[in-house]
């Protein structure tokens, strides 16, 4: 390792950290550039093909181009005028907005008061709570299956939302939050009069929304994928989630894998184009539910 | 006579607490806590669903013991972890690394890394199905073909169907580890580098002395993550194998996909909670010897 080699990269450190352009003129850099860029094509080119293949004839599926010779939306009308796919897209969003919501309102309260408030038994609530972290879904899929059989919740949006209302990780992740609030405003508050709620709603909640954003990112994506349980759930076909009817669907296409495939991009393309939209606020929010959870 | 009115501001808190965390104590008590002793206590019982539970004691363990189907899936089951999160988590780190030095388009190449981690696993599974499909069909084997390589069996084969089925897993988590690792490196205090940099140390032994030490936590907390994750896979096991659940000869079959089996097409309720139970215990002895290891280091 040679001096300037130290130099170098020690200098690219800088450049990285100080959005200063270290010129093309270094060798070393521009191999790096090269080689991350093209990594990351091919990391996009499975998702890639998909779309690309979604837009094929069948006798075209077989070639390797990107760009089709006759592109068709034959494969989009044939899929959307099956119309399941608008309802198994509504429902999945409906579970996805609706659990969402849920768990963001009911982790920041926990959260807020497992953070805020000063009771006896606080202490052994947080740990109960956090305890739950450790237990996998898989091992009370089958408790939940008989709970839901008992109360007639099977094959119901309720059936498939229940167990995602409240999550630990959030609430574990909002009392994290909630610690960067000075008490003194909230003493402010309830000096003027506020009550509790309006002190956690109108005082301490605004505070956090990056925290709160970070939070319903990472609920929503997990619920608008989330697999097992809705497959176990449900039974009817109007029920399916977006990801359990995609199963079934290329299940019964078995060989046409255009039509699969344009299958698969209708259930990518939304969360893509959410991404591409608030790419900014979902990184952040992924490193901050990441770092702090 | 009781009245809010009459309660100190210390007392009126604890009543608003109480109120902010009854729906919250019942939900988990009913969802979470309930169903963790259901299902302990269901894995010392025969129930078929329909029929009457029967106390069965330590059988379903025994069964579980003695069936050579479950320590296949058990073998599986690491070798998803084993593979799954070094790779991972070398190349998530490589990436990583080199991307944190370079400014051009930083943004653009980080989303293009980013972008396959907001995929549904299903969606992706299907896909990748299509790429490991034989000639005339699948990319893979077509691009093969295309430079006159001999085609792959990739699915079909006892070997490499597991490692084919993880590759998408992989591939989907690295846009969540580069990210974590670059916010990770971000925090390293530059005068650390400086200071190295004034004695004269080469890059490589910055990696190794200084950056390597001080992403320890971050080390830890991906490991961690990534290995709950290789070793609760299902989604992508079950839709590349739709048509033999398991691959050929269970050679992909992981345990939550055996529970499945057990549970809603074999109806075995029971057996299928014990299952569960070692899921549960896998998962926690890993997670604890993990963080003992790397805390010790």
């Amino acid at each position: 390792m040679t001096a300037t080699d130290i130099k170098a990269s020690s200098n690219t450190l800088d450049a990285a950290r100080s959005s200063q352009s270290k010129g093309p003129r270094d060798p070393m850099q521009i191999i790096r550039w090269t080689l991350l860029f093209l990594g990351g094509v091919v990391m996009v080119m499975p998702i890639v093909y998909m779309l690309s293949t979604s837009f094929k004839w069948p006798h075209e599926i077989y070639n390797l181009q990107i760009i089709p010779d006759e592109p068709t939306l034959e494969n989009y009308i044939y899929v959307l005028e099956d119309g399941r796919f608008y309802n198994w897209f509504f429902n999945s969003l409906l579970v996805a907005v609706s659990t969402t919501v849920s768990a963001v309102l009911f982790d920041s309260m926990v959260g807020y008061t497992l953070c805020k408030f000063e009771f006896r038994g606080r202490f052994f609530v947080f740990v109960a709570i956090l305890s739950t972290l450790m237990i996998p879904t898989e091992m009370l899929i089958i408790p939940w299956y008989t709970m839901a059989t008992q109360f007639g919740w099977l094959d119901s949006y309720w059936g498939i939302m229940f167990p995602g209302m409240m999550t630990a990780f959030g609430t574990f992740l909002m009392k994290q939050f909630f610690e960067s609030v000075p008490d003194d405003f909230i003493e402010a508050a309830r000096i003027d009069g506020l009550n509790e709620f309006q002190i956690w709603w109108s005082v301490a909640m605004p505070l956090v929304t990056p925290a709160l954003s970070a939070l319903a990112i990472f609920i929503f994506l997990g619920n608008w994928t989330a697999f097992i349980w809705p497959l176990i759930v449900t039974n009817s076909p109007e029920l399916y989630t977006l990801p359990v009817g995609l199963t079934t669907f290329s299940v019964e296409q078995s060989v046409e894998w255009e039509l699969i495939m344009t299958g698969a991009a209708l259930a990518t393309i939304p969360t893509l184009i959410v991404f591409l939209v608030f790419q900014r606020y979902i990184i952040r929010g992924v490193v901050m539910a990441g770092l702090k959870g | 006579m009781f009245s809010y009115r009459n309660l100190s501001i210390k007392q009126k808190q604890v009543v608003w607490a109480w109120g902010f965390l009854t729906v919250p104590v019942l939900f988990y008590s009913i969802i979470r806590f309930y169903p963790t002793f259901g299902a302990i206590f269901l894995s010392f019982q025969d129930w078929n669903l329909l029929g009457d539970k029967t106390w069965v004691g330590l059988e379903n363990y025994q069964k579980l013991y003695a069936d050579p189907a479950f320590w296949k899936v058990f073998a599986n089951t690491f070798i998803y972890l084993l593979i799954g999160t070094p790779f991972s988590l070398l190349i998530s780190f490589i990436v990583a690394y080199n991307l944190d030095k370079v400014r051009f388009m930083h943004g653009t190449i980080r989303a293009l890394y980013f972008l396959p981690f907001m995929t549904s696993a299903v969606a992706m599974a299907w896909l990748w199905r299509w790429f490991y499909q034989p000639v005339p069909i699948g990319l893979f084997n077509n691009m093969l073909a295309s430079f006159g390589i001999p085609q792959f069996p990739f699915l079909n084969s006892t070997t490499w169907a597991l490692p084919s089925i993880l590759a998408p897993a992989v591939w989907a988590g690295l846009g969540f580890q580069i990210i974590i690792f670059m916010a990770g490196l971000r925090s390293i205090p530059q005068s650390y580098y400086e200071a190295a940099q004034i004695d004269g140390v080469g890059s490589w032994t910055i990696l190794r002395e200084i950056t390597l030490p001080l992403l320890k936590p971050t080390i830890v907390f991906l490991v961690v993550l990534s290995s709950i994750g290789f070793l609760r896979i299902f989604d992508q096991v079950f839709n590349m194998t739709t048509n033999d659940p398991g691959g050929p000869l269970n050679s992909t079959k992981p345990l939550v996909l055996m529970i499945y089996d057990t549970a809603f097409n074999g109806f075995d309720m029971g057996y299928a909670a014990a299952q569960t139970v070692v899921l549960f215990t896998i998962l926690l002895v890993v997670s604890l010897v993990q963080l003992r290891i790397m805390r010790e280091r």
